[in-house]
């Protein structure tokens, strides 16, 4: 397993691909994605007549099928794809595939940090999710809202264990929806299920759930909490003390509930998205405190900043003293720290990255069809036409910077270190 | 011409409501209706009642009180008065039969189409009336069986048609290999992040329309446009629970709709031709969830194609021969507008274009809308009779020499292709991509 402190981090420039060459070469080449330690790219490419491949680095895996898509690279840094061979379809990793086929594969999930892989399946009309290369034992007559635990070992979707027919809405009433954790379903069916979350050990899951048409609640392990709601949004496990918190609508609005019980004060226009400090002690969620505006509510207190458009993209920094969001007013985003917002407004902002020690904040940005990555609102002046997020050194003194250039390397992959310090001059 | 179906007053026995109904007691219906009543009849139903002076204006805008004889039952007013009216005259101290035929009034003789606003002399949304009465069903689950399964399928698929994941992304494949066959560099991409737009279609289209998305990628092809479909959950942008009165349910669509879109990181939503979608997302659903427009902009195709039409991003090899007139969609034209932009695009691609009278924001409902055409069977007689005025006006306009029927709506299409083939009109329908898919230059 590569880990983050095993790349080159040397600082520095290396050329690794030259993707105008592939397009010479190839024809047919789609977008390109780069691995997360910025070593290798690799893009869908055509080598033959009704036959693609992948190409990494300029070379082509050995492999080749009818169809690939849905290319990514894992933690792992090695490249995955939904591909396909006579009508069926499987994993392949490295350009090897899995040994099982299916009759279809999709939303492929990698652990956080490591390189398991998760795909959702379905194969005879019973549908399934597979964990590296091994299919659950039970198939279900539908599966939906794949999860990946943190790890990616263990994976859970919202099934569906009972058939329903055309038009059978008293059928549908009775409950015909559940969670199944690795292949196992909880013994209480729902309405319906939709998100799922997993806690840090990847020993609970708790989904949100409607129990008729008209109530909503919170399930860990099966058990739905007493309360009903009106609605409620995805569950999150506190990553110290396992308890379970959820955006709840009750009289008045929206607000946070831990376990059922309301622990805010505050009656939002709208609550979702909360994460927890790694040290499971703040909590911070988009939220809306009136109509048509937005900002992020830290523990109970909405910033006095809010965007008229969007807030995405919540982040505390590592030692959860900071927060940073995205937020967007007037079509125009950016990126903004502990509710200040940076002066620079762009096309479009990813989500910000704080490194190690909470100091510094990077993100990638777009204008005028020009990426960049901008740094506590400077920006490394490096134009790109392909980029991906920045990642900061295991001390934090440096920034990895992986993109497709511009002018000199027009159509080139390049893979960058440069120390923080050169960064905000 | 046919004359219209004389038996409008057979009874019609709906699962959804029947049943529902049998699990109520007055006593439970009081108790909701009141609650519902303090809870959401605020000050806009409150103002709406007290002001109504029942002058009638409203009257010969609905196309069911003039397709009805002018029976003073259909027309908006009345409708209110037989229904939300009564319901807050009596503090919800009404019958479980009340709630039937509220139900039904409320779901199947209201299109929600908001013609008759416009006529009102307070401007008093009788759409707005006739959702609050049922939104008071959904609550009591008094709802028409058909869409209230298209609401089950909406809650438990995200999607209007039960399309599962995978079926979805089949068809997305299937549809590029198709178009390939025609055009061989032509790309449906698939989740790629960064696109500059977003495109999204409705459940029916990977259900029963597919070549409407082959047809969609040729036209982003040609124009070389920087687009991107999702292979998740988020790509239907309907929502027949803005009509069912599941406005939680309603959020929880439009939510993921617009997750999805910024999750690819694009620009902006470009919807295939469909009205109520655009309604949901563009003016109900997303100020339900808090916004005050949609987060992200949101184009319908009209805008689209009239973008690439005036930009010259897509060109017109030769144009359409056959005379065409245009049908405006309530949700786009009174609810937003274009009909200038969508007669530019049909003059643009059209040899000759006939107006039906009334048009624009005058034009008359094609009676499928609001989720009218959802309640199914049981009350498609009931529909298409109550809207024996759009034939008289298709029959006028095909007098003139219009032979296609142009309508960028997929409820439209269902409405306007069941009062053609009931009054015998013999007139084709299509939406404005098929237009132009048959005209454009492809390479």
């Amino acid at each position: 397993m590569s880990h983050i402190n095993d790349w080159d981090w040397n600082t520095g420039k290396k050329i690794l691909a030259d993707i105008n060459q592939w397009r010479k070469q190839f024809g047919w080449v789609e977008e390109p994605y780069a691995s997360p330690n910025g070593e290798s790219v690799a893009a869908i490419v055509k080598v033959d007549e009704m036959s693609f491949s992948v190409c990494e680095n300029g070379e082509a895996w050995d492999n080749s099928f009818d169809k690939i898509w849905f290319l990514r690279y894992g933690p792992d840094n090695r490249a995955a794809g939904l591909v396909s061979d006579t009508a069926m379809w499987t994993v392949a990793v490295s350009g090897e595939p899995w040994k099982n086929w299916f009759e279809f594969v999709w939303d492929a999930k990698f652990g956080i940090h490591e390189g398991h892989i998760t795909t959702a399946a379905q194969k005879n009309m019973e549908y399934f999710a597979v964990t590296d290369d091994q299919p659950w034992e039970n198939g279900f007559y539908n599966l939906s809202h794949l999860a990946a635990s943190p790890s990616g070992r263990s994976a859970a979707a919202v099934v569906q264990t009972k058939p329903i027919n055309e038009g059978d809405i008293a059928a549908f009433q009775k409950g015909c929806f559940t969670v199944a954790v690795n292949g196992s379903p909880w013994q209480h069916e729902f309405l319906n299920a939709w998100e799922i979350s997993f806690d840090s050990e990847e020993k609970h899951v708790a989904a949100e759930v409607r129990m008729n048409l008209n109530d909503y609640t919170i399930v860990v392990d099966g058990q739905p909490w007493n309360q009903r709601f009106s609605s409620v949004w995805q569950p999150v496990f506190n990553p110290a003390d396992g308890s379970v918190t959820a955006p709840v609508r009750v009289a008045g609005g929206w607000t946070m509930a831990r376990n059922g019980e309301i622990i805010w004060n505050s009656r939002l226009l709208q609550l979702w998205h909360h994460i927890y400090s790694m040290n499971g002690s703040r909590i911070a969620a988009v939220a809306s405190p009136k109509f048509g505006r937005w900002t992020l509510a830290i523990d109970d207190v909405p910033w006095a900043l809010t965007f008229k458009d969007l807030v995405t993209d919540p982040v505390f920094s590592p030692d959860g003293r900071h927060a940073a969001c995205a937020g967007k007013t007037d079509g125009k985003w950016t990126v903004a720290v502990d509710g200040i917002a940076w002066n620079e407004a762009y096309d479009m902002v990813w989500p910000p990255i704080f490194s190690p020690d909470g100091k510094n904040v990077a993100a990638k940005t777009e204008k005028n069809g020009i990426y960049r990555i901008i740094v506590n609102g400077q920006p490394i002046k490096i134009d790109f036409k392909t980029l991906w997020n920045p990642i900061f050194s295991p001390k934090g003194d440096k920034l990895l910077i992986r993109g497709v250039g511009t002018v000199e390397d027009e159509g080139k992959y390049i893979r960058i270190i440069m120390s923080l310090a050169e960064t905000l001059k | 011409m046919k004359t219209p179906a004389e038996a409008t007053d057979e009874q019609i026995i709906d699962r959804g409501i029947e049943d529902g109904a049998a699990k109520l007691t007055q006593d439970k219906v009081k108790r909701v209706v009141q609650k519902m009543l303090a809870a959401e009849g605020g000050a806009r139903l409150k103002t709406y009642i007290e002001t109504c002076a029942h002058c009638g204006l409203c009257s010969e805008a609905c196309h069911f009180y003039i397709s009805n004889d002018k029976d003073p039952a259909y027309s908006p007013a009345g409708k209110i008065k037989q229904t939300i009216g009564e319901i807050v005259k009596k503090r919800g101290n009404v019958s479980v039969d009340f709630i039937k035929t509220a139900c039904e009034i409320s779901f199947t003789e209201c299109n929600l189409c908001r013609r008759c606003v416009m006529y009102c002399p307070f401007g008093i949304d009788a759409a707005y009336m006739m959702l609050f009465m049922r939104r008071i069903c959904h609550k009591l689950g008094v709802v028409p069986q058909y869409i209230q399964d298209t609401a089950h399928s909406h809650s438990a698929t995200l999607n209007q048609m039960w399309v599962k994941e995978d079926e979805w992304i089949d068809t997305l494949h299937w549809q590029e290999e198709e178009a390939r066959d025609e055009i061989p560099g032509l790309r449906i991409p698939i989740e790629k992040e960064g696109a500059d737009i977003f495109y999204s279609v409705i459940g029916p289209e990977p259900k029963f329309r597919a070549q409407l998305i082959y047809q969609a990628a040729v036209i982003m092809h040609a124009a070389g446009v920087d687009w991107t479909m999702p292979a998740t959950p988020g790509w239907d942008n309907s929502d027949m629970c803005m009509y069912t009165g599941d406005v939680e349910m309603m959020a929880r669509l439009k939510k993921v709709h617009f997750e999805t879109a910024m999750r690819l990181k694009t620009k902006r939503i470009v919807m295939g031709e469909c009205g109520h979608a655009f309604r949901s997302v563009h003016d109900v659903g997303n100020r339900y969830l808090g916004w005050k427009m949609a987060p992200l902009p949101v184009i319908h195709a009209i805008e689209f194609f009239y973008e690439l039409l005036r930009d010259r991003k897509i060109r017109i090899k030769k144009k359409f021969q056959k005379p065409v007139t245009f049908h405006d969609p309530c949700n786009i034209v009174r609810g937003r507008g274009l009909h200038e932009k969508a007669r530019y695009v049909i003059h643009q691609t059209c040899k000759a274009f006939i107006e039906m009278h009334p048009n624009r924001e005058h034009n008359y409902c094609c009676s499928a809308g609001g989720g009218v055409i959802n309640c199914g069977p049981p009350f498609r007689k009931k529909r298409v009779t109550g809207n024996r005025v759009k034939a008289d006006q298709l029959e006028a306009v095909k007098a003139k020499g219009a032979e296609i029927v142009i309508a960028p709506c997929h409820n439209c299409h269902g409405g306007l292709e069941d009062i053609i083939k009931h009054y015998e009109l013999g007139m084709e329908l299509k939406f404005l991509g098929d237009i132009i898919y048959e005209c454009m230059e492809k390479e």
